[in-house]
């Protein structure tokens, strides 16, 4: 067995091998430029290209001309907010988003706040949830956007994307989704689920970094961006540059072995991931888990070891690679924003780790990481005066602890 | 370079002979590919740096965990090599999906962050269009825009630069090597003109075809920031840097995260970076001798053209020409036309750049460059790289002469 053993699958997936067979003639003998008209190096390119797209568009049930190209899922997010921002500003300059979604989304949305535009925030359920009630009461008459995830990247939880999406719809208002943890994991279809944009990101679907794309609706309604990258008029005129055509291709396969494979990898994703958390709450006290149980990614496992803290945590069970937070914001130490945003205690947010599990996680794979969290948390806390106290049976919560020394 | 279209049989050694031009079947057409400006193919090596990060190391740099800390090491040892090839420091780099969103950082980014320093941008005369068109962009935020120009050689004309500087301009966009034409351009000459007269001006450079074929020092040009793009050099598709000198200020593009130092976010394409790192390298290893020999075959590419009638090398700005591109006016038939027959005979070129070719209009540029639209519309552009041999100049050459044959009026 190598190790460490890999439970990040939100952070980034491993490129699937057909992906890569599927990528490597564009490396070498196809190395045209798409843009490049008059002859046929880029006609190969750009006809693979366009394969891509269909592959994409046909896995959001979309239209290939609707599928916009871009360097992720981060690139994709910019574009939708400050392209729509931008162009909708005559219409009003209000903007619905929530507290827990990814940074991308977060900051780009504190830009547009210095730009003048004004941006609701919902608070989530305790569940980590926004709900089609929360979305219609922060409407406003100059409402241009609603932005909300579809799956948290840390906690899993589901958005009722199909009936925030049916508001905005009946209300006239944009909206746009960040499925970068979703596509791949839960049926997406752009007509049924009123989605006008939607992001996805090639490395969180065994494609290859560096390539994302952004759905734009074309019609009912046609939605229209202001460019935020400009020169060369490629992608419609919404994002220039030279396309990355391995990368597009390795995307456009990765969408295809998505649909092809969904149920397979559903099954077998929730099959670990239910087994897994089975046995660690068979094993341990005072678990908790993060997210909504009914509303959740089926591969995704949030979970908070009271009396452990997180970093103690991941050094303990270092043979396996997971995650104390989102990828994107554990370089710092602050409790993750998403488990703030939910209630969730600094301290419990802090014991919490992310488990991902998905394509190529095994069995093995589970039975290690089960018997590596239970030995670690076991351990820690053995070193826990606050666990032993509550084995003794005080209530830490009429403890009245005392500020300063 | 012989590339070859379609599936090719697995041979042990296939991308290396694919890459000298060796026919490892025999099976397909080979093509001599004279269109480097717009992308090369990649080096093998290069590739051979690559693959093992679309394989095994797959973390994600910005996790903190051993798969993570793999794969930022890497992306750290590749911002050396590409800061060694332009003689910047490594803090100074700054990895970007491409040339295009380097250029869009630097030029709209460094404009936006100097607001409150003035308004006033100046812009080359013959910029890519990503560089035109974010300037355009600029124009409608309420930036002032003038564009340099041009003197009867083609060349920049530096004193009309030194006129239109003011203490209030902030950004100077000027490229290096005009990707069209060849012509390289008075960087340092222009860079010493801005210091003296717009302290707060960022200068900022596209260097996208330098890469490999110029000796690139970011100190000596004297720029506060410089594009580059991999796929022209060797490298993959899919990642670009911008230099940016250290304390120089830009506003990012894209927001989220914090990834290269809070100016560009989302997770870096590591394989892509990785394989910039290694053609960086290599483009540095290789030019004092790969540019002397595209030197010699440009000369054999311009003599050979001067044997055929009515053909006649446009050199804007000469002797400062780059030594991979050639461009070619023959009065006639568009470019399009000649291009197609000489793709029939196995010679690919191309009609300017590849983005303009996308927009089908005529390319700003040339027209700035004093040609009609009539002229511009019967330019080839030959682009070589170090994977470019005599021969192949010698077919296009042939083939060239082949295609003017049999266009020409019969004679009486």
């Amino acid at each position: 067995m190598k190790l460490p053993i890999y439970f990040d699958y939100q952070a980034t997936t491993p490129l699937d091998p057909r992906v890569l067979e599927a990528m490597l003639p564009y490396f070498t003998e196809h190395f045209g430029n798409a843009a490049s008209r008059s002859h046929a190096f880029g006609w190969t390119a750009e006809q693979a290209v366009e394969k891509a797209r269909g592959q994409i568009a046909e896995l959001l049930g979309a239209s290939p001309k609707e599928i916009v190209f871009t360097s992720g899922s981060t690139e994709a997010i910019n574009l939708a907010l400050k392209g729509a921002a931008e162009m909708y500003s005559e219409k009003g300059k209000h903007i619905v988003t929530s507290e827990v979604e990814h940074k991308a989304v977060l900051d780009t949305c504190k830009h547009l706040e210095q730009l003048g535009y004004q941006v609701t925030y919902l608070k989530p359920t305790k569940a980590g949830r926004v709900t089609r009630e929360m979305v219609e009461a922060a409407l406003r008459p100059d409402t241009i956007l609603v932005a909300l995830m579809w799956a948290n990247n840390e906690v899993g939880t589901l958005n009722p994307i199909r009936e925030i999406g049916a508001l905005c719809h009946e209300k006239g208002v944009l909206f746009f989704t960040d499925a970068t943890q979703a596509v791949g994991k839960v049926p997406v279809d752009v007509e049924a689920d009123h989605v006008d944009m939607l992001c996805l990101s090639g490395h969180k679907l065994y494609g290859p970094k560096g390539i994302g794309c952004l759905y734009v609706r074309r019609k009912n309604p046609r939605v229209r961006l202001v460019s935020q990258m400009d020169g060369g008029g490629h992608e419609r005129g919404m994002r220039s540059g030279t396309l990355n055509v391995p990368g597009i291709v390795g995307l456009g396969k990765a969408c295809e072995l998505c649909r092809t494979d969904f149920d397979k990898d559903l099954a077998h994703a929730k099959a670990l991931r239910d087994e897994f958390e089975r046995r660690v709450f068979a094993s341990l006290d005072y678990v908790t888990l993060n997210g909504d149980a009914d509303h959740r990614l089926p591969n995704n496992s949030n979970l908070s070891f009271s009396f452990v803290e997180g970093e103690s945590m991941i050094m303990g069970i270092k043979d396996i690679a997971v995650s104390s937070g989102s990828a994107c914001t554990s370089a710092s130490l602050e409790p993750s924003h998403v488990l703030r945003a939910m209630g969730v205690g600094d301290e419990l947010a802090h014991s919490s780790i992310r488990f991902g599990f998905g394509r190529f996680t095994t069995r093995e794979d589970v039975d290690f990481a089960v018997e590596q969290v239970v030995k670690a948390v076991k351990r820690l806390r053995e070193l826990s005066p606050l666990y032993e106290m509550v084995q003794e049976g005080v209530d830490l919560s009429t403890v009245n602890w005392q500020g300063g020394h | 370079m012989r590339a070859r279209l379609g599936r090719i049989a697995p041979a042990p050694d296939a991308p290396l002979a694919r890459a000298r031009g060796i026919s490892s079947t025999g099976v397909t057409t080979p093509f001599v590919y004279l269109d480097h400006a717009a992308t090369t193919p990649l080096d093998p090596r290069v590739r051979d740096a690559l693959l093992p990060w679309l394989g095994e190391r797959f973390g994600n740099p910005s996790s903190r965990h051993k798969a993570g800390a793999a794969a930022a090491q890497a992306i750290d040892a590749a911002r050396g090599e590409v800061a060694r090839a332009i003689g910047a420091r490594r803090e100074e780099v700054v990895f970007t999906s491409g040339g295009t969103e380097a250029n869009a950082l630097a030029v709209l980014g460094g404009a936006r962050a100097r607001r409150e320093h003035g308004r006033h941008a100046l812009v080359g005369p013959t910029e890519h269009a990503c560089v035109r068109e974010c300037v355009q962009a600029l124009a409608r935020e309420g930036f002032e825009v003038e564009t340099l120009r041009l003197d009867a050689r083609g060349a920049l004309d530096l004193e009309h630069a030194a006129a239109r500087l003011r203490p209030d301009t902030i950004l100077v966009a000027q490229m290096l090597v005009q990707n069209e034409v060849g012509t390289i351009y008075p960087v340092r000459e222009l860079a010493r003109r801005v210091r003296a007269r717009s302290k707060h001006a960022l200068l900022h450079v596209d260097a996208v075809q330098a890469l490999g074929k110029l000796e690139l020092d970011v100190v000596d040009l004297g720029c506060d920031t410089l594009a580059l793009s991999a796929h022209k050099a060797h490298g993959p598709q899919g990642a670009g840097a911008l230099f940016v000198r250290e304390g120089v200020v830009l506003e990012p593009l894209v927001h989220g995260g914090g990834q290269e130092r809070g100016l560009r976010s989302g997770t870096p394409n590591v394989a892509a970076i990785v394989g910039f790192g290694a053609a960086a390298k290599l483009a540095e290893e290789l030019r004092p001798r790969h540019a002397h020999a595209l030197q010699t075959l440009r000369t054999r590419l311009v003599e050979g053209l001067a044997r055929i009638p009515g053909a006649r090398a446009f050199e804007p700005g000469a002797p400062h020409v780059a030594p991979h591109i050639v461009a070619l006016l023959i009065p006639g038939v568009p470019s399009e036309v000649r291009m197609h027959h000489l793709e029939e005979l196995g010679v690919v070129v191309s009609a300017g750049s590849a983005c303009q070719a996308q927009k089908q209009s005529i390319s700003p540029s040339l027209l700035a460059l004093g040609l009609t639209p009539d002229e511009s519309r019967t330019l080839l552009r030959i682009s070589m790289s170090r994977t470019t041999t005599p021969t192949d100049i010698d077919t296009l050459l042939t083939a060239l002469a082949q295609v003017e044959a049999k266009l020409a009026p019969p004679k009486r």
